[in-house]
C-alpha cells in the first residue's frame, strides 16, 4: 500500500507544520503588549508579474515606517505592520484584508493594495470596517470625491486628472492650446478598465480644444502590438499617450515604437508606464521617452537621504538592492508611508497625542493633510510633493503631475514645477459620476459641513 | 467498528436508489449541514466567512459546473470563469432594469442567460473533442470577456467600466452581514449540488457517462449525441452562472469583466483535476485545495519564518511548496483527493481491526 | 502609401509575428508527441530559461558561457521533470500529466524568481529592434531585423529538429515512443531516456523562444503569457505535427494582425484575444484534428 503510507507522511508533516506554528507564534505575542503601537496590514505582491512595482512600492512603504520608528516614532507611537502576500489577485486579496484586519487586540486602519481589481473587492466592505482604502494613483477616478465615498482616497493625482495634466503639458510643448487645434492624439491603451478610465477626459478635452483623438487598444496581456503600431503608422498622430501597465506592454510598446521610427520624445506615458522597469528592457528605444510621475525619482530629496543613511546604513533596508532607492516605485512608496503617518500625527494632535488612533481618527486625520511649504521642509520633501490639502470633500487633493523623460539610463525631470489639471472641469465629472453613483446605489451624501 | 453497514438490508428498489445507502452516512451528512447551517453562522469569524467559506462555496460551485461538464459528460473545457461573468453581469442588468426583480428569480435568470451562452459555445464540442475542444473553448472565455468590456450597455455605462451590485433581499429580508450571506450561498450551493447529485444518478447521467466513455457506441444505442452534450454544456454553464451571480453580490460586490480572466478558468479545472474527475465531493474538495491550501501555506510560513526571512523569498518559496504539493498529491492518489476519501472510509469499515 | 503596400506590410509584420508564436508552440508540440503530455508549464519554463540566462550574463559570464551554461540548466531540468514527475506517473491519464504539469508549473515560476529575483531585465542579442534600411529605402516597408532574425532562428531549429526526427537513431526512437508507449517499450527503446531528451529538448526550444522574446518586451514574468498565444497555434496546427505548428503559426500571425487592422478599428479593437481561438473553432469544424494532426480513427 504504497498510496497510504505516503499518504500518511504527508499528514504527519502537515501536524508537525502545525505544531511548530503553535510553538514559535507564543512568545512574540506575550511581548508585543509594552510600548503602545500603531498597527498597519501591508498587503504587498512580490511575486508574480507586477512584482516589481509590488517590491518597490511596498519597500518604500516599510522602509518610511521603519525610519519614523528609527527616529522615535510618532510621539513615542511605534508603527507596526505586518505583510501578507496577495499576487496581485483579488480573492487572495480580500483574504489579505480579511486577515490584516485584525491581529491580536489591534486594528487595521488603512489598506493600500497597489491593485485595482483588489480595490474594488474590498470596496464594499471598508465603511463597515472602518478602514481607509487609500488608491495611491489607481483606482475609480471618482472616490475624489469624499462625500459619497467617505472611507475611499484617491491620493494625490487621479486617472482623470492625470489625463487632463497630460493635455495640459503637450498643449504647453506644442505652444498653447491654440495649437491643440488639429493635431492627432493617440490614446493608446491597455484594452480593460484601468485604460478605459481617462476616455472621458480625453474626449471632452478633444471637443474642446479641437484635437482628433485616436483611441487604440491593446489586447490583454499587451505584449503584442505590432498591428496596433501599424494603425499608428497610418495615422501619424503628433503624441501617442501610452496607457500601459507592466512592463511587458510598456517596454513592447517603445520597441514598436522603434520599429516604425516613431519618435520616442512624441510618447507621453501615464505613471504606471513611467517606471525603470519599464523602459529599462526596452534598451536604446527608449531614450527620449518621456512619462508623467506622481512622485519624481531621484535621492537629492533630504528624507531619501536620511532613509538611505538610517535605514539602508544600519543593513535594515526593505529593498533587495539598495540601488533601487529613488526609482519611481520606491519613491512613490516612501510618499505613501509618509501620508498614512501624516495622517496618524494629525490624528494624535487632535485626539491625544502618543496614543493609539481608531479608524474615525485616522481618517480625520487624513481629512485634515495640509502639505504646506513650511511642512514639506520639516518632513525634507520639497520638490517631491506639490502643495496640497485634503478635505472631507476632496479626497484627492493635488491633482497635479510632473513629467519626466528618459534619458538612457535614468529619469530626468522636465518639469521644474507642477503641471496641473482643469481641476474644475475633472471635479464637474466626478460630481456627475458620484451623483449618478449614489443614486443607484441609494446612498445620501455625507454633509461635510456638519463635521469639522 | 463504529462506521459499519452490517445489518443494513437494501429491502426494496427505493431503497437501493438512496443517496446514502447508510444510515450512518446519512445521520453524518444531516449533521454537517446543520452544522454549516446553524452553527458556522453564529460562530465563525468575519475573516473565515467573507475570506474563506464565501469564496470556497462559491469556487465549489463553479468546479461542480465544470465536473458536469468535464468529469461526467467528459468534454474538457476552459470557458467556466466566461460562463460566471455571463451569470454576474447577467444578474446585475435584471436587478438594474427591472423594478422589483427579486433576487432569486434573477440569479435563476442569469444561470439560464449563462446557459444559453453555454449552449452557443457548446456547439463546436459535437465536431470536436479533448484537447482540442478545451482550447476552442477558450474562444468563449476571451469572446465573452471582450464583449462585457467592450460595450458600456452591459455596465450601465460605468465610467470606470466595473458594476457594482446591488443589495441582496430575499422576501424583505436585506441579506447584508458576512453571516447572513453565507447562509444565502451555503443555501443555493446546497439545493444546486444535491440537484446535482441526483442528476448524475439518473439517465442524464448515465447517458452523459456514456457519451464520455465512448461517443460512438454512445450514438449507436439510441442515446442522442447532440441533445446530451449540449445539454451538459447548458446545465454546466447554468451552474457557472449561478456562481457568477454569486461571486459578484456576495462575495466581491464590485466586479469588473476582467476579474473573471483566463487565469481563473484554469484554476476552476484544476480544481476537479486535483478533487476527483466525475464526483461531486471532489468539486468541493478541489476547491479547498486549490484556494485555501496556497493562504494555509502563507499563514503557515508566516507563523513559522515570521520576520526573519525576507518576504520575497517567502512568497517565492509558497509558490515552490504548493507546486510540490500538487505533484505530490497526484503521484500518491491520481484520481482526486476524492478518491482519498473513499479509501479513507473502506479503511474505517475495517477499523479497528486488521482485516 | 499605397493600399497594397499597407496590406502587404502588415501581412508580413504578421507572418513574422506568426513565426515567434510556432517556436513557443513547438515546445508544445515536442512533448505531446512524445509523451501525450500537454505541458502547462511550457509558458514558465520561457520564462525561467530567459530568466537564468539573463542572470548568467549578469554574474559576468560571456554570452557563449551563459548560452550554454543555461542549456545545461534546461536539460538538467528535463531530466529532473521525467524522474520526479513524469516517472511516477507512468500510465495515469492524460489529464492527470496535465495537472502534474501545472504543480511544474508553480514550482518554475517560485524557483526563477527566488534564484533570479523579480527585477525586470533586458536582453541584448546585439541585433537590434530597428527596420532594415535597405528594405525601408526600396519599398517603403518597415521590417524589423530583430523579426527577420527571428524568424531564421525559428527556421533553423526547425529544419535541426526534423533532421533529428527523421534521420537519427535517437529521432527513429521518438517517433516509435509516439506512436505507442507500450509497443515501443517492449521491442526495447528505452522510453525514460527518450522522455528526459525531449523535455531537455523542449526546453532549449525555450530558451531561444525567451530569448528573442526577451529581446522585444524585457525579461520578465509577462513572458509566461506568451504560451497563450501559442495555443490556438496548437490546434490549427494539430499538437503532434512540427510542419503543422509552422504552417499554423503564419495563418495565426497574419489572420490576427490583418484582422486588427482592418477590422478592429470598426469593433473597438482589442479584438487579437479571441480572433485566434475564434479563426482556429472554424479550421477545426472543417478537420476536427487540426490541419496536420493525425487522422483519428474511431472504433467501437
Amino acid at each position: 500500500m504504497f498510496a497510504s503510507k505516503a499518504f500518511k507522511r504527508v499528514i504527519a508533516g502537515l501536524v508537525v507544520g502545525s505544531a511548530l506554528v503553535a510553538g514559535t507564534s507564543l512568545p512574540r505575542e506575550a511581548a508585543a503588549q509594552a510600548k503602545p503601537e500603531q498597527y498597519f496590514g501591508i498587503p504587498s505582491f512580490r511575486v508574480g508579474p507586477f512584482a516589481a512595482a509590488g517590491t518597490g512600492f511596498f519597500g518604500g512603504i516599510i522602509d518610511y515606517l521603519n525610519y519614523v520608528n528609527a527616529t522615535g516614532g510618532v510621539n513615542g507611537v511605534q508603527m507596526v505592520f505586518q505583510e501578507c502576500e496577495t499576487e496581485y489577485v483579488p480573492a487572495r486579496g480580500i483574504e489579505c484584508y480579511q486577515r490584516l484586519l485584525k491581529r491580536g487586540n489591534q486594528q487595521m486602519h488603512i489598506f493600500e493594495p497597489l491593485s485595482t481589481p483588489i480595490a474594488y473587492g474590498v470596496l464594499n466592505r471598508v465603511d463597515d470596517d472602518r478602514v481607509i482604502l487609500t488608491q495611491f494613483g489607481y483606482g475609480r477616478s471618482d472616490a475624489a470625491d469624499g462625500r459619497v465615498f467617505p472611507w475611499v482616497f484617491a491620493t494625490m493625482t487621479s486617472y482623470w486628472s492625470g489625463a487632463s495634466a497630460m493635455i495640459n503639458w503637450i498643449a504647453s510643448r506644442e505652444g498653447g492650446f491654440g495649437n491643440l487645434k488639429g493635431k492627432t492624439i493617440t490614446h493608446l491603451y491597455l484594452d480593460n478598465a484601468y485604460g478605459r478610465e481617462p476616455l472621458p477626459v480625453f474626449r471632452a478635452l478633444s471637443k474642446k480644444f479641437g484635437f482628433t483623438l485616436q483611441e487604440i487598444p491593446v489586447a490583454v496581456p499587451g505584449i503584442e502590438q505590432q498591428s496596433q503600431w501599424l494603425q499608428i503608422r497610418q495615422s501619424k498622430p503628433d503624441w501617442v499617450i501610452l496607457w500601459g501597465f507592466g512592463a511587458g506592454m510598456n517596454s513592447t510598446a517603445l520597441t514598436s515604437a522603434a520599429r516604425i521610427n516613431f519618435p520616442r520624445d512624441r510618447m507621453l506615458g501615464i505613471w504606471w508606464a513611467g517606471s525603470e522597469e519599464d523602459v529599462i528592457p526596452a534598451g536604446d528605444a527608449a531614450k527620449g521617452y518621456f512619462a508623467v510621475a506622481n512622485v519624481p525619482p531621484g535621492r537629492q530629496y533630504r528624507l531619501i537621504q536620511e532613509i538611505e543613511k538610517t535605514i539602508y546604513g544600519a543593513g535594515r533596508g526593505n529593498l533587495q538592492d539598495p540601488k533601487r532607492i529613488g526609482t519611481i516605485h520606491w519613491n512613490r512608496g516612501v510618499v505613501a508611508g509618509m501620508f498614512w503617518v501624516e495622517a496618524v500625527r494629525n490624528a494624535q494632535n487632535r485626539f491625544g497625542k502618543g496614543q493609539v488612533m481608531t479608524g474615525d481618527q485616522i481618517r480625520w486625520g487624513f481629512e485634515n493633510i495640509n502639505l504646506t511649504p513650511a511642512r514639506m521642509k520639516e518632513l525634507g520633501i520639497e520638490g517631491m510633493m506639490p502643495v496640497m490639502r485634503l478635505t472631507c470633500e476632496d479626497h484627492e487633493g493635488a491633482g497635479v503631475i510632473k513629467v519626466i523623460q528618459w534619458d538612457g539610463t535614468r529619469w530626468v525631470t522636465v518639469t521644474p514645477d507642477w503641471v496641473s489639471s482643469d481641476r474644475k472641469m475633472i471635479r464637474t465629472m466626478v460630481e456627475e459620476s458620484t451623483a449618478r453613483y449614489a443614486a443607484e446605489q441609494k446612498i445620501t451624501l455625507r454633509d461635510c459641513a456638519k463635521e469639522k | 467498528m463504529l462506521y459499519r453497514e452490517a445489518g443494513q438490508f437494501r429491502t426494496s428498489y427505493a431503497d437501493d436508489a438512496r443517496i446514502f445507502p447508510l444510515a450512518l452516512d446519512k445521520y453524518f451528512f444531516v449533521a454537517m449541514l446543520a452544522f454549516a447551517f446553524i452553527v458556522i453562522p453564529n460562530v465563525a469569524s468575519q475573516y473565515w466567512l467573507t475570506a474563506l467559506l464565501i469564496p470556497w462555496l462559491i469556487f465549489s460551485l463553479v468546479a461542480l459546473g465544470q465536473n458536469i461538464l468535464t468529469g461526467y459528460a467528459g468534454q474538457l473545457s476552459l470557458g467556466s470563469a466566461g460562463f460566471m461573468a455571463v451569470g454576474a453581469f447577467a444578474c446585475y442588468n435584471f436587478m438594474l432594469r427591472i423594478e422589483g426583480m427579486p433576487f432569486l428569480v434573477a440569479i435563476v435568470l442569469s444561470g439560464l442567460s449563462a446557459a444559453g451562452v453555454g449552449i452557443l459555445f457548446g456547439l463546436p464540442s459535437l465536431r470536436i473533442r479533448g484537447l482540442y475542444l478545451a482550447v476552442a473553448t477558450l474562444a468563449s472565455q476571451f469572446f465573452i470577456v471582450w464583449t462585457l468590456d467592450k460595450f458600456g450597455w452591459f455596465k450601465n455605462y460605468d465610467p470606470s467600466g466595473v458594476i457594482t451590485a446591488q443589495p441582496i433581499v430575499i422576501l424583505g429580508y436585506t441579506f447584508n452581514t458576512a453571516a447572513e450571506k453565507y447562509v444565502v450561498v451555503l443555501g443555493v450551493v446546497s439545493v444546486l449540488a444535491l440537484a446535482a447529485k441526483n442528476m448524475v444518478r439518473s439517465n442524464v447521467g448515465r447517458s452523459w457517462m456514456a457519451v464520455r466513455d465512448m461517443d460512438v457506441a454512445a450514438e449507436v444505442i439510441g442515446f442522442r449525441l447532440m441533445y446530451t452534450k449540449l445539454l451538459a454544456f447548458a446545465i454546466s454553464s447554468f451552474y457557472c452562472g449561478i456562481a457568477g451571480a454569486l461571486f459578484a453580490f456576495a462575495y466581491l460586490g464590485t466586479v469588473e469583466p476582467s476579474a473573471f480572466s483566463i487565469d481563473m478558468s484554469f484554476r476552476i479545472l484544476f480544481m476537479i483535476i486535483i478533487g476527483g474527475v466525475a464526483s461531486i465531493l471532489g468539486s468541493f474538495l478541489g476547491a479547498g485545495f486549490i484556494l485555501l491550501l496556497p493562504i494555509f501555506l502563507s499563514l503557515l510560513f508566516h507563523l513559522v519564518f515570521g520576520t526573519s526571512v525576507d518576504q520575497s523569498v517567502l512568497s517565492a518559496l509558497e509558490l515552490i511548496v504548493f507546486g510540490v504539493l500538487i505533484i505530490v498529491f497526484l503521484i500518491v492518489e491520481p484520481h482526486g483527493l476524492a478518491r482519498l476519501w473513499q479509501i479513507t472510509k473502506e479503511r474505517l469499515r475495517l477499523w479497528p481491526f486488521p482485516h | 502609401m499605397a493600399s497594397v503596400q499597407v496590406f502587404l506590410e502588415v501581412l508580413i509584420v504578421g507572418l513574422l509575428s506568426g513565426v515567434m508564436y510556432s517556436l513557443v508552440a513547438l515546445g508544445f508540440v515536442l512533448i505531446y508527441k512524445a509523451s501525450s503530455v500537454f505541458n502547462f508549464a511550457q509558458g514558465a519554463m520561457v520564462f525561467f530559461a530567459a530568466l537564468t540566462f539573463v542572470g548568467f550574463i549578469e554574474l559576468g559570464a560571456p554570452f557563449w558561457l551563459s548560452l550554454a551554461l543555461t542549456v545545461g540548466t534546461m536539460i538538467l531540468l528535463g531530466m529532473a521533470t521525467e524522474k520526479f514527475v513524469l516517472r511516477p506517473l507512468v500510465n495515469q491519464h492524460e489529464i492527470t500529466l496535465l495537472m502534474a504539469t501545472i504543480g511544474l508549473t508553480f514550482v518554475i515560476e517560485g524557483l526563477a524568481q527566488l534564484v533570479w529575483g523579480v527585477d525586470v531585465r533586458r536582453i541584448d542579442l546585439g541585433i537590434k529592434d530597428v527596420p532594415i534600411d535597405w528594405v525601408a529605402d526600396n519599398t517603403g516597408m518597415l521590417i524589423s531585423q530583430l523579426d527577420l532574425f527571428a524568424a531564421l532562428i525559428a527556421g533553423t531549429l526547425v529544419a535541426v529538429l526534423a533532421v533529428l526526427f527523421s534521420r537519427t537513431k535517437v529521432g527513429r526512437a521518438l517517433r516509435a515512443v509516439a506512436d505507442d508507449h507500450a509497443a515501443a517499450l517492449s521491442v526495447g527503446i528505452p522510453l525514460q531516456r527518450i522522455w528526459g531528451i525531449v523535455w531537455a529538448v523542449a526546453g532549449v526550444v525555450a530558451l531561444v523562444a525567451g530569448m528573442l522574446w526577451g529581446a522585444r518586451s524585457g525579461v520578465q514574468f509577462a513572458l509566461v503569457f506568451v504560451a497563450l498565444k501559442a495555443l490556438p497555434v496548437l490546434i490549427i496546427g494539430g499538437f503532434t505535427s512540427i510542419p503543422g505548428v509552422i504552417v499554423a503559426g503564419l495563418i495565426v500571425g497574419a489572420a490576427e494582425k490583418l484582422a486588427e487592422f482592418y477590422v478592429g478599428p470598426m469593433v473597438g479593437g482589442g479584438t487579437e484575444t479571441w480572433f485566434p481561438y475564434v479563426l482556429a473553432i472554424l479550421f477545426l469544424l472543417v478537420r476536427p484534428e487540426g490541419l496536420f494532426g493525425e487522422k483519428i480513427i474511431r472504433r467501437v
